[in-house]
């Protein structure tokens, strides 16, 4: 037979509650300790207990980890799903059963393997009663060891992460997973072609979900305060903060620099999350569409007030309740906009778990410097899987705590300063902060109409002058936020933009665009709203741009739209919003569907071949190291020497 | 007779920090005149000269209606915060982290805390924020030119909304349920009692709610307002402690009450309001008690005046957390970026 290494997708179907995270965790780990390119994704209900859950997982030698659409090996524990998981198993694939589920099977296109679970796990008297059927997870996990060969010390470091060194439940899991593996290696026949062997491409990486990420992140970035109300997929980032802010910033007095506030509502989150960075605080809260929905007025006072807050959205799919647990990225629009009146946003956009963690603690410097509130849009795909990633970066730069004026700035100035005063010519101004004791220092901040000095008013003029101030400083914005990363590509015939989570079904689409239907393309992940310049060069070079997202209406296409008017008609729309995490499959079929042959090249002027020129002068990053950068879904190798930070 | 607002304060007279009472005023109010609301502020004024506070170690918060305007109005030297419509709470309960050294004064009405506030406010109770928190109420929204508000009485008429169908919601109640550590009411008219309430409010470690009538001279004017029982139409007779005032001038009380005292006191429209102060020997440190007085006045029409309930027991909402001697808002990266060897640890924690 022959044999399929390295490339291939394994989906288990259980029940919500069982237990089996741990089991499917384990399965993904062991592979990324083999050294092998995987990406693991939970498809979970909103739901406790009780309802049909998969866990999907790609393995791929060339780095190409987005979900794939098909799946090649199916492990059915769940019987409500038992005939929709059979009828999921590619042809030629594999399906493995729990034995006590008597349900037909009429496939004869795929090797079928039943498990006898319960009985092995009935057979080992050390596993007490009630937690039969939680390592009887661990028989499944050891079956599928053996047939695709999972290496078993891999299987031992899972493990021992899992229950943090606690000998006790590391052996009685493992022994049932061992039972299940010396089942298989004497019962059951391979008649497959899947097989896993040790590579080395996951070394010096590391695995994390970007909630975690974000949280370290935003302590490296120096978190003083955090308010946030439960919401999935947000509300693990809120409890990331509350398990590494002791440690990361235990004090030998035992005293804390910051605080973590449980709000009894989002409304009330962002309200002290605005209060404690009006006071000097870095502040954050952290939240999912609904709760943003309900942030919109406090969101519009701190822009029009001009009070530094980080404001994550960890986006599900919505409107409205919409599908709790599924991912998408349908607030760009809202937040673009966000709150009544006339409003720009900074958004920031990670693209990865590490990008989670820069953002962390990026975000928190923009906001103070900006004096405006941040908005980190995340998702729910990078927010609760466990991503593949580099090791997380101590930041390059010191904190950046923007223009803030203490008693001796006071004094030199002689209390001659005006809160909202364009000092700089760079429409932001100079704050300051409560507890500042000199006299000079106060001032009334308010969401109503104020003039430079802070004071009420309703003058027309001094609103307008106000108000095209704050428009001047969404462009200041652009020489601060991160820059787009450019994977160029000087054969690229077409231009793809996307944001966000949807890089590596990007990067495979590309591939079988390529070697399928000749399609050359580069890409452009924009990282931030305001758009800074290299998206201004990135758009006058192509005559075909796809804009790749995760949502019904083509929200970035939409921003695109306004921003760019001049070149509306180089804008294709490739948005699907089926709430699973990207795959190549609708990107590849969204792009092709949309292509037009070249040779429409007719909106290449003289200026647009100049700034071609200037970009492809940038050092470039082969085909090849794009793919290694694929393979290890981090930003290294990701032409990072093409992005050139506009920071000062 | 109408006490005389102190206004006029000597302004030679400096208090133990230094300071003299125009250094604790603000911007003049645009508010109606004759509102109970400038009383109020002109008591914040007074309380915190006489306390020698310095202002630089306040925060001033509001939220959004007439009462909250007037923060402007007051201690011009002091930070402030005007924020949303009923959230008031949420802005303070974060911004005094940002220096836990500091006070809070909040003012609030009956229309931003008891309608559209009434979660953030009893949420602010329970987490004990170190803030004086006075809700001004009228029982009428005034900003918008007169709807009923939460705390108006079944049964009250007013000009476009015609009859008011629910119970009212009592605001000293439903901080006392809510665990505040200090529960008092008071009359805009009875100054003095404001000024020594506000005293001992801000003296008070944790949330302090004041909750202070304050009629609304323009909008809650009309026949049968406010407060205005057909038992107190009945028994105009008695109301010889109180002067006639005439419209737009404030109410006050001729004298102070005593300990116990009942007293009705004539809103702008003639129709009453029944003071009750609490009587001498009232244990306010005891919350059952302080229920059942709140019970007994709700039975009788009364408003409870005075302190109601204090426990000084409680921690605040930051020393709850523990926090670092210094303000928060004056540590710095060495203080608040772990160490570069940390990141190492970090990533050891990850597979």
């Amino acid at each position: 037979m022959n044999k399929i290494v390295n490339d291939f997708s394994i989906t288990v179907g259980t029940k919500n509650g069982s237990g089996s995270s741990t089991a499917n965790n384990t399965i993904l780990r062991s592979i990324f300790k083999m050294g092998i390119p995987v990406s693991g994704k939970n498809l979970f209900p909103s739901n406790i207990q009780g309802l049909p859950t998969w866990y999907t997982i790609r393995v791929n030698k060339d780095g190409f980890i987005a979900r794939k659409e098909t799946s090649d090996i199916v492990i059915a524990i769940n019987p409500d799903s038992f005939a929709k998981d059979l009828a999921s198993v590619a042809p030629g694939g594999a399906f493995f059963y729990a034995d006590d589920i008597r349900q037909p099977i009429t496939r004869v296109d795929i090797a079928i393997y039943p498990m006898p679970i319960k009985a092995i796990v009935k057979a080992d008297a050390n596993i007490p009663a009630d937690f039969r059927d939680l390592v009887g997870n661990m028989v499944y996990v050891g079956i599928l060891a053996q047939m695709i060969n999972i290496d078993m010390e891999a299987i031992r470091a899972a493990l021992t992460f899992h229950f943090k060194g606690k000998q006790k439940p590391i052996d009685m899991n493992f022994n049932a997973l061992k039972a299940g593996a010396d089942w298989a290696a004497a019962n059951l026949e391979k008649k497959d072609p899947f097989q896993l062997e040790k590579m080395n491409k996951t070394e010096g990486m590391i695995m994390a979900d970007g909630n975690t990420a974000a949280a370290i992140g935003s302590v490296f970035g120096g978190i003083q305060f955090a308010a946030w109300y439960p919401i999935t997929p947000a509300s693990s980032l809120a409890e990331a903060l509350n398990d590494y802010l002791p440690v990361l910033r235990k004090r030998e007095d035992g005293k804390h620099t910051y605080a973590v506030i449980q709000a009894e509502d989002e409304l009330a989150a962002l309200g002290m999350a605005i209060g404690a960075g009006w006071s000097g605080l870095r502040s954050m809260t952290s939240t999912s569409g609904p709760g943003l929905s309900l942030m919109t007025e406090f969101a519009g006072l701190a822009y029009y007030a001009e009070v530094p807050v980080v404001v994550w959205d960890v986006q599900r799919i919505g409107p409205s309740t919409g599908l709790p647990t599924r991912t998408s990225q349908g607030d760009l629009t809202f937040t673009y906009t966000i709150g009544h009146g006339d409003s720009h946003s900074v958004i920031l956009l990670p693209g990865d778990v590490y990008e989670c963690f820069e953002f962390g603690w990026k975000s928190f410097d923009l906001a103070e410097r900006l004096q405006t509130p941040v908005f980190v849009l995340s998702d729910l795909d990078m927010g609760m899987n466990q991503w593949i990633s580099k090791p997380f970066q101590y930041p390059e730069r010191p904190m950046d705590r923007g223009k803030v004026l203490w008693e001796k700035d006071l004094e030199e100035l002689k209390g001659n300063w005006g809160r909202y005063l364009d000092k700089d010519g760079d429409a932001i101004p100079y704050r300051t902060i409560p507890g500042n004791k000199n006299p000079f220092s106060a001032y009334f901040t308010r969401g109503t109409g104020h003039d430079e000095y802070a004071k009420y008013t309703e003058d027309s003029d001094i609103y307008m002058k106000n108000m095209e101030r704050l428009a001047r400083k969404q462009q200041t914005a652009k020489q601060y936020v991160p820059a787009p990363v450019l994977h160029a590509n000087k054969n690229a015939t077409i231009g793809i933009i996307a944001y966000g989570s949807t890089e590596n079904a990007i990067f495979e689409a590309q591939h079988q665009l390529e070697t399928e239907h000749g399609i050359q393309s580069e890409f452009l992940r924009i990282r931030a709203v305001p758009f800074s310049k290299e998206v201004d060069a990135f758009i006058e070079k192509h005559d075909q741009i796809f804009v790749v997202e995760m949502n019904r209406d083509g929200q970035l296409q939409q921003i695109l739209y306004i921003e760019y008017p001049q070149y509306a008609m180089k804008f294709k729309s490739v948005a699907y919003h089926d709430g699973l995490p990207a795959a190549a499959k609708w990107v590849r079929e969204g792009i092709l569907a949309r292509y037009e042959k070249a040779g429409n090249g007719t909106q290449k002027k003289a200026a647009v071949k100049k700034t071609a020129a200037k970009a492809a002068s940038k050092p470039k990053v082969k085909k090849a190291a794009v793919k290694k950068s694929a393979a290890t879904s981090s930003p290294k190798g990701k032409s990072k020497s093409a992005v050139k930070s506009k920071r000062k | 007779m109408t006490e005389t607002l102190p206004m006029a304060g000597a302004a030679s007279n400096v208090n133990a920090v230094g300071l003299s009472k125009n250094d604790y005023r603000g911007a003049p109010s645009t508010l109606c005149q004759g509102c109970g609301h400038n009383s109020i502020s002109n008591q914040i004024i007074a309380a915190m000269y006489e306390m020698s506070v310095m202002p630089e170690d306040v925060i001033k918060f509001s939220g959004i209606g007439c009462s909250s305007k007037s923060p402007t109005y007051f201690m011009n030297r002091s930070f402030g915060f005007n924020s949303l419509h009923g959230r008031m709470p949420s802005i303070a309960t974060g911004a005094l982290f940002g220096d836990a050294r500091m006070k809070g004064i909040g003012v609030s009405g009956d229309g931003d805390s008891a309608s559209i506030g009434m979660g953030q406010f009893k949420h602010a109770m329970r987490r004990n924020v170190n803030m004086v928190y006075i809700v001004e109420n009228n029982g009428v929204y005034g900003l918008t030119k007169g709807q009923f508000s939460a705390t108006a009485e079944k049964g009250l008429q007013l000009k476009k909304q015609g009859e008011n169908p629910y119970m009212p919601v009592d605001i000293c109640a439903e901080a006392l349920i809510s665990n505040a550590t200090f529960v008092a009411r008071s009359f805009a008219g009875n100054p003095k009692q404001v000024k020594e309430i506000l005293k001992a409010a801000f003296a008070h470690k944790g949330i302090a709610v004041l909750d202070i009538i304050s009629p609304c001279v323009t909008f809650n004017n009309q026949e049968n307002a406010y407060h205005s029982y057909a038992w107190g139409k009945d028994h105009e007779e008695p109301l010889h402690e109180i002067s006639y005032i005439a419209p737009r001038n404030e109410i006050m009380l001729e004298r102070e009450m005593n300990e116990g005292e009942i007293r009705e006191v004539s809103m702008h429209d003639g129709s009453v309001v029944i003071l009750k102060n609490l009587e001498k020997g009232y244990d306010p440190t005891n919350r059952t008690l302080a229920l059942q007085a709140l019970e007994e006045a709700r039975e009788n029409n009364w408003l409870l005046t005075g302190l109601i309930y204090v426990n000084t027991s409680k921690p605040t909402l930051t020393d709850i957390y523990n926090l670092v001697d210094a303000p928060l808002n004056r540590l710095t990266q060495a203080d608040l970026r772990p160490d570069r060897a940390m990141i190492d640890k970090v990533n050891a924690l990850m597979f």
